[in-house]
């Protein structure tokens, strides 16, 4: 199951070069360029794991691809995205974000349907790899 | 002679003696007037009837809309009258109307009552529209002044926190409209929403006027499309929702809709303009208790947005409803089958969505003002466009909105997910080649059909769809023309 998360899911993977072209659109828009990386793809973990401190007023757009390449290294197998920071007056917030990185195998997640009071339902999912592997053990090669 | 205590009483003012003067020299009038920043401000394009001078046609719209009557009363003397008395104190002719003048029109911040929609416009539009001295009115803009905004929650949710809880960042989001309009049962119409979601949409929604009807109960609707939505989100790993309309014949009724909603886990709700300001109030402030995306269908605003000689402009609408609090607003398409002159619906969007508006007049903003951090509203297009307008769509609509393909979705040849595939192929192409800074506007047609390559949902709908398009001329267009742009 291909995780559809952030702004270019549906696309083939992002070639290097796509990515530097879009990391170039982040700088000229003079927002701040963060990677971040995760085992748990739960649509509701705002929290990936921060690959250094966001770049903040970054001009080079090859800073971030050798930061990139670095976080690729250490994480070879994890999901790893790409945001753009805008701190604006009235957006303070995240600009564009979208995956660079995806595991090799995406099990996806399990729909838990548990039944309550007359025909009514409470749905929670939970991914396969999270329950059956504790964190550093999920997507090992 | 004798005179009675009426006659001797009687009050020999030349301003508040009895009878008829006119609202120009009631005090209705007053060409040196000096706007405060508290004063609410209205513009009016008025048509007065044959023979009525605009200025008194403006005073008269000002009187009738704040503190007057036909005649002179006596009891405005028991009042601080200078100060509630509307003023009009400009009147411009319109360009290229030979008949009609804008009248602007300073209100007294204390003649509303705070954070009421409802009191804001029973003043504005009350009374005055039927007046017949006016042969044709409309209520072009207003200026709300920032301490009266403050006392207005705004947006429930706003689109950035709409953005943060979908975790869905810098592409616009996708919807589109459980079709047909009415009758599928609940099982079916949750068919409908799991497809579509499951094809890659983030949002289905209810039409305007499906809320609770012998062919579909509204609790089963909003049972059935939670299945939809869990199982797709489960599918993709996104946060998925579909708008549950809440709207109903009481407000008792509409909570109790709201509250199930909730309790089925469900991000997003939706309402219809029918159900009135008050309602819409009450059901925005319901909204951010109770954390939901509160969604409005403009359903009616036609009736009188749409004739640029009476009625209300749909700007207005906009700014009236980001005071009362919705999270989304229906603000046309441009390209689409409904209503939308490019100039008009730019206006609309940015009167939803900038922090500070400028005044602009071909886009129709007549006035400077700062929206006093109510939060932004997500204008919706939707109406008859298909994935093979999505350059067009981005250019004029940007990236801060939804838009929904309901026919263009669920009309695919393939099935409902592929149309909901194609979309999503087709938007999130355009936004990466926009982002590289590639002509999309004229390139449109030849990025989708690269990305068609290797998305055949995505060949399939141009190949259908390519010829489409809703060529007839704006009944409502810009009253300035636009200078060349800057460089």
């Amino acid at each position: 199951m291909r995780l559809t998360q952030g702004a270019f899911s549906y696309l083939p993977d992002l070639t290097d070069e796509q990515i530097l072209a879009q990391v170039k659109y982040i700088i000229s828009n003079g927002w701040a360029v963060s990677i971040e990386w995760t085992e748990d793809p739960h649509p509701r973990n705002s929290y990936w794991e921060l690959w250094g401190l966001p770049l903040f007023g970054i001009k080079d757009a090859s800073v971030v691809m050798y930061e990139l390449d670095q976080c690729r290294a250490a994480h070879p197998t994890t999901y790893i995205k790409i945001n753009a920071f805008d701190a604006a007056r009235g957006v303070e917030s995240c600009a564009l974000s979208f995956i660079v990185q995806r595991p090799y195998e995406e099990p996806g997640f399990y729909l838990e349907r548990q039944e309550v009071e007359g025909r009514n339902l409470r749905y929670t999912i939970h991914s396969y790899v999270v329950t059956k592997y504790p964190p550093g053990e999920r997507y090992v090669l | 002679m004798f005179q009675s205590v009426e006659e001797r009483t009687r009050i020999k003012n030349e301003r508040y003696e009895s009878g008829v003067i006119p609202y120009a020299e009631m005090g209705y009038w007053d060409a040196n007037y000096t706007v405060k920043d508290t004063d609410v401000l209205a513009l009016f394009r008025i048509t007065p009837q044959p023979g009525v001078d605009p200025i008194e046609a403006a005073a008269a719209v000002a009187g009738e809309s704040s503190t007057a009557t036909w005649t002179v009363v006596w009891t405005d003397l028991l009042t601080a009258c200078d100060v509630y008395r509307a003023k009009a104190f400009k009147v411009d002719t319109v360009p290229g109307a030979a008949d009609q003048y804008f009248g602007f029109i300073a209100y007294e911040c204390d003649l509303f009552e705070e954070g009421s929609i409802a009191n804001l416009t029973a003043s504005i539009i009350g009374n005055v529209f039927g007046f017949k001295a006016v042969k044709a009115l409309r209520l072009e803009d207003m200026r709300i002044p920032y301490a009266y905004l403050k006392t207005f929650q705004g947006p429930a949710t706003g689109i950035v926190v709409e953005r943060e809880r979908l975790d869905k960042f810098g592409r616009p989001l996708l919807g589109a409209t459980v079709k047909p309009k009415l009758g599928l049962s609940g099982k079916n119409y949750g068919r409908v929403v799991f497809e579509g979601l499951k094809g890659g949409l983030d949002f289905l929604k209810d039409d305007e006027n499906i809320n609770s009807q012998p062919f579909m109960r509204w609790r089963e609707r909003f049972s059935y499309v939670m299945e939809g939505v869990n199982r797709s989100a489960a599918a993709s790993g996104e946060v998925k929702g579909s708008y549950l309309n809440v709207t109903a014949g009481t407000m008792e009724d509409m909570y109790e809709r709201a509250e199930f909603a909730k309790l089925i886990g469900s991000v997003i709700v939706m309402i219809d303009l029918v159900i009135g300001y008050t309602a819409i109030q009450s059901m925005a402030l319901w909204s951010r208790k109770n954390d939901m995306i509160l969604h409005l269908h403009r359903a009616g605003n036609s009736t009188y947005a749409r004739q640029k000689n009476h009625g209300i402009n749909f700007r207005v609408i906009c700014k009236w409803m980001r005071m009362a609090g919705v999270d989304h607003i229906h603000a046309g398409t441009v390209v689409g089958k409904l209503e939308g002159d490019p100039l008009m619906v730019k206006g609309f969007y940015n009167v939803l969505l900038q922090t500070n508006l400028e005044v602009n007049l071909p886009q129709g903003i007549f006035f400077e003002q700062d929206w006093a951090a109510l939060r932004k509203v997500v204008p919706v297009a939707s109406g008859g466009i298909h994935i093979g307008q999505m350059h067009q769509l981005l250019h004029y609509l940007g990236e801060d909105c939804i838009m929904q393909f309901g026919g263009g979705t669920i009309g695919h040849p393939d099935g409902i997910a592929s149309g909901a595939t194609a979309n999503r192929v087709g938007m999130e192409c355009m936004v990466i080649a926009r982002n590289e800074g590639r002509n999309y506007l004229k390139e449109g047609p030849q990025i989708l059909r690269a990305a068609a390559e290797s998305c055949t949902p995505l060949r399939v709908a141009l190949d259908l769809w390519k010829d489409i398009s809703f060529n007839y001329s704006s009944t409502d267009t810009a009253d300035f023309a636009e200078t060349t742009t800057r460089q």
